[in-house]
């Protein structure tokens, strides 16, 4: 359709959606990119000098950065993998015919409104601290030694508390991708003697390929910048074992006044960042959009 | 498949179902009735699912120690306003995208939602900066301006896929019928529309209620949404459970009812129209 | 008052020039039907005429004013879509009431107008239902109403009645050629059947690949068409057509000849043949006759066909009755079959 009277109207009426998103995009950007390169602390007002790239290579030699970079790596992949494999699971388990479908539904699906902050600090205290958690006395019922989930192993808790939020969401996806599998399909794979693994593997998981875009999609956006569930719970630390680049960035900045530094770190990650939405978005270019 | 089969079958699947949703049920339903214990039961080494003494002493403690009511409002009024205000750009964008399709808009939708990837991170200091020049640090009117720009790019994605399974032919015939371009929007296009609107709007208000990097940054006392008032019982670690978890209850219940009546909706939507 | 006048109207989709400069006069109170295969450019032409496309060059004028750039509200023209596209969140009543609403007819007025569409209609037992609960034909009914109740100075259709089973769309030809017949008001109407055509148009204009080969009543297009497409076009089963080689004084490279007028007999003819499948519609029955080297006949016989499966007959053209085209498909004047070289 259109004539050049609806064009003219449909550009006028993308104009403010576009300009608000490139304001908010370019302009925080560009100061980001202009206070990296100055020698700029709020502790030392008045001093902003020009310093080129020392602050880039402060950040980027700074052994905090490749661990904090590992993290984040870690962090995005290991509850990517965690809520897809979890998630096709229980799509599986809850597309089978079962007592009460819609209780257990809405059971697995209410982590996801819970926000980040509140379920940090539940996992934290009532769940996972190694004197009065719920871990702890059940692992002291069983006679072992409580595990302090946020010393020993805080990367990984952080993982877990993250993978919780975001199982629901996985799961429910590919629950309702499932649903609208054709059943005449299985029913030919059936009378063409295929088992439950590669009916699985030639059936069902192919026709799962545009929800799994989607769900790879919407979670890297959200995991890229997790922040909250590190604040509330180990600071990032011990150390920087469970700092990921959000989380450095933020205590450069906001924590030590290195406005310049911190800077710098924004950049690398708007750039990191750029890396994977480019590839992301080749994935969903081919994946969603037919 | 014999029908005794099937039916063990589906005893087994629904076991394995509960069993499993209840796991990832338990930690709310923990917070819940740790939130109706007394403190020294909440941190008890044996610890009972229903057999204690249950008390609202610690929801009127809670209520008593802080400014819960001013927090909700707080988050009721920037998570309801930007999702609206978002609404109000984010139509009439759709609407050009959906029905107005051009070489170019597959690449204008990509690139909208590539700024939902930049990370918050990046543009952390200048926003902060110029929040505090601005007068907007610790105000709703600047919290609403953010999570409005943070949830534009979802909306207006959204939007565009329910628009797209409306007819374009449906406009047409009210244009031909004397329809202005407001008309069009305003008695045809919106309400059929209206179900997609709504979980639009459902899920931005869910994600504006929820974000915490921004809440948390940009606020003190003033402005503070539930978000930041539940930070603020990270602090004395281990020692408040029964009150920490009525906080938390109060924080998450009004939403996860939302969520619930909505389920449905929501996640049509925030696949991006990948399943349908 | 509902002329239309379409003078070296093209559209162009990007490179692909979907209509070639097309002149044609419609006239007030016409039905004139727009006929062609899928993709001919019938329905662009349509919207082009609505105003809901643009037109890339050329002018349309609609009661004798420029109207190439009026937006589609301002044309005065209603159109009745392929989908019907109803308002599904709206009543009957809103639906046939929007028109009029936009229009700032007064209330009064509105309630007296769909009282007299919906009797013509006889939809008045469901001006409080939605469209979701309305019947395929009820439906149409209604995209019709919302149509004629602002008493627009030309209607346009866009393939109405594909989306109906093959009784209703007898039914709702009869009801739109009955409401041309009394509103009297200009008619354009796109299909691409070619029974819908003949039945209902006063003219008939016949698309091919974005430009019109033919304009002229049905019997016109049916007894003289300019060429070997709307012969071919026209007419239901289609005209059977035999190749033969052009000679010095004959430029005919192949002849068409109807499947009415053709006889058979069983001891002699122009070509032998051999009866193949035979469809027995009670009334006439059609026969598939494959003439050796010539391909398949189709035929038209009487009710009482004696004919079976596999019988050898002999058939002939009806005097006067064949068709020559040269090599462009271009119609020959001669009609003389008797110099026919077989």
């Amino acid at each position: 359709m259109a004539t050049s009277n609806s064009r003219t109207l449909a550009r006028l009426m993308l104009f403010p959606s576009v300009v608000l998103l490139l304001a908010w995009m370019l302009v925080p950007l560009c100061m980001t990119l202009y206070f990296s390169f100055l020698d700029y602390n709020l502790l030392t007002p008045g001093n902003n000098a020009f310093i080129g790239f020392l602050n880039y290579e402060f950040f980027l030699t700074d052994p905090a950065f490749f661990a904090s970079f590992f993290n984040t790596i870690l962090l995005v992949g290991g509850v990517l993998l965690i809520t897809l494999g979890g998630g096709i699971g229980l799509a599986i388990l809850l597309d089978q015919a079962i007592w009460g479908r819609n209780y257990v539904r809405i059971m697995v699906l209410a982590p996801f409104f819970v926000m980040p902050t509140v379920s940090a600090l539940v996992w934290k205290n009532m769940l996972m601290n190694p004197v009065n958690g719920l871990f702890a006395h059940f692992a002291t019922w069983l006679g072992m030694s409580p595990i302090d989930f946020f010393a020993q192993i805080p990367l990984l808790s952080i993982i877990i508390i993250v993978s919780w939020q975001w199982l629901p969401f996985a799961a429910l996806i590919l629950l309702t991708s499932i649903q609208s599998l054709d059943r005449e399909q299985l029913d030919a794979a059936d009378l063409d003697g295929a088992g439950p693994f590669s009916k699985f593997y030639y059936i069902v998981l192919p026709h799962l390929s545009r929800a799994i875009t989607a769900v790879i999609l919407i979670e890297t956006i959200f995991l890229l910048s997790i922040f909250a569930e590190i604040l509330v719970t180990t600071s990032g630390g011990p150390g920087y074992e469970s700092t990921n680049i959000t989380y450095l960035i933020y205590t450069q900045s906001l924590l030590q006044f290195d406005v310049g530094g911190g800077s710098a770190g924004g950049i690398v990650a708007v750039i990191i960042a750029n890396i994977v939405a480019i590839f992301l978005m080749r994935l969903i270019g081919k994946n969603l959009e037919d | 498949m014999s029908i005794k089969n099937s039916h063990r079958s589906k005893i087994i699947y629904t076991f394995l179902a509960w069993t499993i949703s209840s796991l990832i049920f338990f930690p709310i339903l923990w917070t819940l009735i740790t939130s109706f214990k007394t403190e020294a039961e909440a941190i008890s080494a044996s610890p009972s699912l229903f057999m204690f003494d249950w008390t609202l002493e610690n929801y009127e403690e809670v209520l008593a120690r802080s400014p819960y009511f001013n927090h909700f409002w707080n988050s009721i009024v920037i998570s309801l306003g930007s999702s609206i205000l978002g609404l109000l750009i984010a139509i009439p964008a759709a609407w050009s995208m959906a029905f107005v399709q051009t070489k170019r808009t597959k690449h204008l939708l990509m690139w909208m939602l590539s700024t939902k990837m930049l990370p918050p991170v990046g543009v952390l200091i200048p926003i902060y900066l110029l929040f505090r020049d601005f007068g907007l640090l610790d105000t709703k009117v600047g919290l609403v301006i953010v999570m409005t720009l943070i949830n534009l790019p979802i909306m207006v994605w959204m939007l565009y896929t329910y628009f797209r399974e409306i007819p374009s032919e449906v406009l047409e015939a009210s244009r031909m019928d004397g329809a202005n371009i407001a008309e069009e929007i305003w008695y045809v296009l919106l309400p059929i529309a209206l179900p997609g609107i709504a979980s639009t709007l459902l899920l931005t208000v869910i994600l504006a209620w929820n974000e915490a990097f921004w809440t948390l940054i940009l606020t003190a006392a003033d402005a503070a949404p539930l978000t930041a008032f539940i930070a603020s019982y990270s602090s004395p670690e281990g020692l408040f459970y029964a009150k920490l978890s009525a906080a938390s209850m109060m924080a998450i219940v009004p939403i996860l009812i939302l969520g619930w009546f909505s389920q449905k909706q929501l996640v049509r939507g925030l696949s991006f129209g990948a399943v349908k | 008052m509902g002329s239309i006048n379409l003078k070296q109207v093209t559209k162009d989709f990007g490179d692909v020039s979907v209509i070639k400069p097309i002149d044609l006069a419609i006239k007030d109170g016409e039905f004139i039907v727009f006929v062609g295969p899928s993709g001919c450019g019938k329905s662009t032409l349509l919207r082009m005429i609505a105003g809901l496309e643009d037109t890339t060059s050329g002018n349309i004028e609609i009661d004798g004013q420029d109207a190439t750039d009026t937006p589609p509200a301002k044309r005065g023209l209603a159109m009745v879509f392929q989908s019907y596209a109803l308002y599904p969140h709206m009543s009957v009543r809103n639906n046939i009431a929007f028109p009029l609403k936009r229009a700032k007819v007064s209330k009064a007025e509105i309630e007296k107008k769909i009282a007299s569409v919906t009797k013509t209609l006889n939809l008045s037992d469901y001006l409080d239902r939605k469209p979701g609960q309305l019947s395929g034909g009820q439906r149409q009914r209604v995209a019709i109403g919302r149509a004629i109740v602002r008493q627009p100075s030309a209607f346009l259709f866009d393939e109405p009645l594909s989306n109906l089973d093959a009784s209703l769309r007898v039914n709702m030809r009869l009801e739109i050629s009955e409401l041309h017949k009394t509103l009297a008001t200009t008619m354009i109407y796109v299909t691409h059947d070619q029974v819908e055509a003949m039945t209902m148009a006063d003219r008939i204009a016949v698309f091919n690949a974005g430009i019109i080969e033919q304009v002229g009543s049905p019997l016109e297009l049916y007894n003289t068409p300019v060429n070997k497409f709307v012969a071919g076009f026209i007419g239901s089963p289609k005209m059977n057509f035999i190749a033969v080689e052009p000679t010095a004084t004959d430029a005919t490279c192949c002849l068409g000849i109807r499947p009415e007028h053709i006889t058979i007999s069983t001891t002699s003819g122009t070509w032998p043949g051999k009866v193949g499948v035979i469809e027995h519609l009670g009334s006439e029955t059609f026969l598939h006759v494959h003439v050796e080297g010539k391909a398949t006949f189709t035929v038209k016989a009487g009710g009482d066909c004696p004919y079976v499966y596999g019988d050898n007959i002999y058939l002939s053209a009806v005097e006067n009755k064949m068709l020559h085209f040269d090599a462009a498909g271009i119609t020959l004047p001669q009609q003389h079959a008797s110099l026919v070289a077989i």
